[in-house]
């Protein structure tokens, strides 16, 4: 088994991250990010990590270097957030559409203008749309934990698609929590060495990333859709896996705390989750039958599991760090897309949070259930400071 | 596989690693200089290449022209991703089977690749960069570039009652993969085919990166005749407004030496329509004179006379 040690979140990570042996990184330095990709140079420094590091001169030359070397047949790994994760963005869905199972922590911060380094997770739902698997870690542990899994579920011969960890900036990041890292027996074991189907070399050439028109093109999405629903299935088998080796369960899909006598579940993604797991207890105390739905793969969004667990309930309160300009929740308008044609449908409030930094406190969640109580099928801004919207 | 052997230029055997078939226009420069240099490399290699026309007229699903391991991602990473591709073949213990040769047209290597071409020349990157420069968009129907010649005609620099065309010189791209301290840069053109196979396998026996340039005439953007798309090559030579050089290590080597006396300039822009508003009137010739120093100056700084 491995040892539990008093770590910050991005140093668990990028040990876990060692333990994977991925063949090449590369990364460009952006604030949150950074001690997840110091620390890996480190590792190859000491000679504890034998990998490719490739320091680049941009996210999108990072990204487009492990696209490279994922198609050459390396497993690769980069992470980034906020501004660099945009920057990525054009080679993000390029690597999705060739199919590369690359493993990418997206440390979720806010977006410019107006720059802020804290976080929300602006970033990575604005690419939501890529084709790339999207998990959201609730604390460290699971950050550190999800690394192993996406790899297996990226490669997977059946999936083959790329996968994003995404932790909260700072929150996560830059917390000291105690955390069981995983050996490298141990991930030896769960985890095989990569080995492709189809890669770029000289005995049997391949044309990679060629035009498709008219004729083709809509098939290549076609399977991209029809794999991601398909993964839904493995993502739950490698949370299962991990948690019959390892011992430790963060959910599959999702994740349900006290849901199934609920009248009223909050649904959220990410290290929000923690707080709310403590109001329910409070709330659980005082008598109200509430509790939390953690969605932790966002994409593919997994509409059954989701109604299945919360079809029961009078109410349902979404939070989420992201909006949709001009729409709304993002998160929440998803959420109620569960439960059209359906015969009974919740009361579902949404609540934009906890935007480039913004705290999310107990009273700010009081403020929420107050609210939520008292309105319908609203979504509104909470934890603004009047004083600055007068 | 289709490969055949044909007879090449001088009677030279050349292996045909990019398939016939493809979609390029009569008397492509780029078609041309892309077979040669993949002819030379050999089969054991792996290609990147840029968005544009070769990636274009190569790749139509479900066909595919190239012989070898190929890949297109973007329109400014190739640089990236060969830097990608020769890292994992160096993680993967497999470094010995495969030299790595990135393409892209003139816009995807000055232009809006230059700065991932800049990150792979300065790490080192064991890697052919290939530009074929025929000085302009040309995929996306003709429109400026960074390598696009003073005064040349596009459709984003039309000649009109303000406008000559263009307004800007030529980006030394040579030298700014030479300012990079790499240890081999060249230009080339597809008027003198040899010399690019002697380039491109010469290139591929130095470590580290390399930059070879290799001027492509295309018919439809010069507005020059298809079939005289090696005599347009040659000109832009002779007249000292396209140097053919090597550099290693930061130093000229060797030049192909203009004929004396030397040959106009008017030579070169009187059979493409691409400069064929700068003999409309008079003040036309104040504008070749100016292209003409250009000429001048190259001849000097490479030592062409």
């Amino acid at each position: 088994m491995g040892t539990t040690t008093f770590i910050e979140g991005s140093i668990a990570v990028a040990k876990t991250i060692g333990v994977c042996r991925p063949q090449v990184i590369s990364a460009y330095p952006i604030t949150p990010q950074t001690h997840i990709v110091e620390h890996l140079s480190e590792l190859v420094a000491e000679g504890e990590l034998k990998t490719e590091y490739v320091n680049v001169e941009s996210e999108h030359s990072a990204a487009s270097v492990v696209l490279g070397a994922s198609a050459t047949g390396a497993r690769a790994y980069t992470a980034t957030t906020s501004q660099g994760f945009l920057l990525m963005i054009e080679v993000l869905f390029n690597i999705a559409g060739m199919r590369l199972p690359i493993i990418m922590t997206c440390v979720n911060r806010a977006v410019s203008a107006p720059i802020n380094i804290w976080n929300d997770q602006q970033d990575s739902l604005t690419a939501r749309d890529s084709g790339w698997i999207q998990l959201y870690a609730e604390d460290n542990q699971e950050a550190s934990d999800m690394h192993l899994q996406a790899f297996k579920i990226a490669e997977n011969k059946d999936i083959m698609l790329p996968v994003m960890v995404c932790m909260d900036g700072f929150v996560l990041t830059h917390s000291f929590e105690p955390i069981e890292l995983i050996s490298q027996e141990d991930a030896d074991k769960f985890l095989p060495p990569y080995k492709p189907q189809y890669y770029l070399n000289p005995k049997n050439p391949l044309s990679f990333g060629t035009m498709v028109g008219p004729d083709g093109y809509m098939e290549t999405r076609y399977f991209l859709e029809k794999t991601m629903r398909d993964s839904q299935q493995v993502i739950s088998d490698v949370a299962a896996e991990f948690h019959n080796q390892f011992g430790r369960f963060h959910g599959g899909l999702i994740d349900t705390y006290k849901v199934e006598d609920a009248t009223h579940v909050f649904v959220a993604m990410g290290s929000v989750i923690g707080t709310l797991k403590d109001i329910v207890d409070e709330q659980r105390a005082k008598g109200q039958k509430i509790g939390v739905l953690k969605i932790r793969s966002y994409r593919p969004f997994p509409k059954d599991e989701i109604y299945k667990a919360l079809n029961h309930v009078r109410e349902i309160i979404v939070l989420e760090k992201a909006i949709s300009l001009g729409y709304g929740g993002i998160l929440a308008n998803e959420i109620k897309s569960v439960f059209y044609g359906k015969p009974k449908t919740p009361k579902i409030n949404g609540y934009i949070i906890g935007l480039g930094g913004r705290d999310i406190t107990i009273d700010t969640i009081h403020h929420v259930i107050k609210d939520a109580v008292n309105t319908s099928f609203e979504e509104k801004f909470i934890g603004l400071n009047e004083a600055l919207i007068k | 596989m289709t490969t055949t052997t044909v007879t090449g230029p001088k009677e030279q055997a050349c292996d045909t690693l990019l398939a016939a078939g493809h979609t390029a226009c009569t008397g492509c420069g780029e078609a041309l200089a892309a077979k040669l240099v993949l002819g030379a490399a050999g089969r054991d290699i792996i290609v990147t290449d840029a968005t544009g026309c070769l990636e274009v007229f190569t790749t139509r699903f479900p066909q595919s022209s190239w012989e070898v391991p190929f890949i297109h991602s973007l329109f400014e990473n190739s640089a990236a991703v060969a830097s990608g591709v020769e890292a994992a073949l160096k993680a993967l213990g497999r470094q010995n089977e495969a030299k790595v040769i990135a393409q892209g047209g003139d816009g995807g290597t000055a232009d809006i690749g230059l700065q991932a071409l800049s990150g792979m020349l300065e790490r080192g990157h064991n890697v052919l960069y290939v530009c074929y420069d025929n000085e302009a968009y040309m995929n996306t129907g003709v429109q400026r570039s960074g390598l696009t010649p003073f005064d040349c005609m596009t459709t984003t620099s039309p000649y009109g009652e303000y406008s000559w065309g263009n307004k800007h010189n030529k980006k030394d791209m040579p030298g700014i993969a030479a300012a990079h301290g790499i240890p081999y840069v060249a230009t080339a053109s597809v008027a003198f085919p040899k010399d690019i196979e002697n380039k491109v396998k010469k290139a591929l026996t130095i470590p580290g990166p390399k930059y070879l340039q290799i001027h492509s005439p295309c018919p439809l953007g010069w507005r020059s005749n298809p079939h005289l798309t090696i005599k347009v090559a040659k000109l832009a030579i002779e007249t000292g407004l396209y140097p053919v050089f090597e550099m290693e290590n930061g130093k000229i080597t060797k030049v192909r030496k203009v004929k004396t006396p030397k040959t106009p300039v008017e030579e070169y822009l009187k059979i493409q329509g691409r400069f064929a508003h700068l003999f409309k009137s008079p003040k036309g010739q104040e504008e070749i004179q100016k292209i003409q120093e250009i000429a001048d100056r190259n001849i000097e700084k490479y030592g062409l006379a």
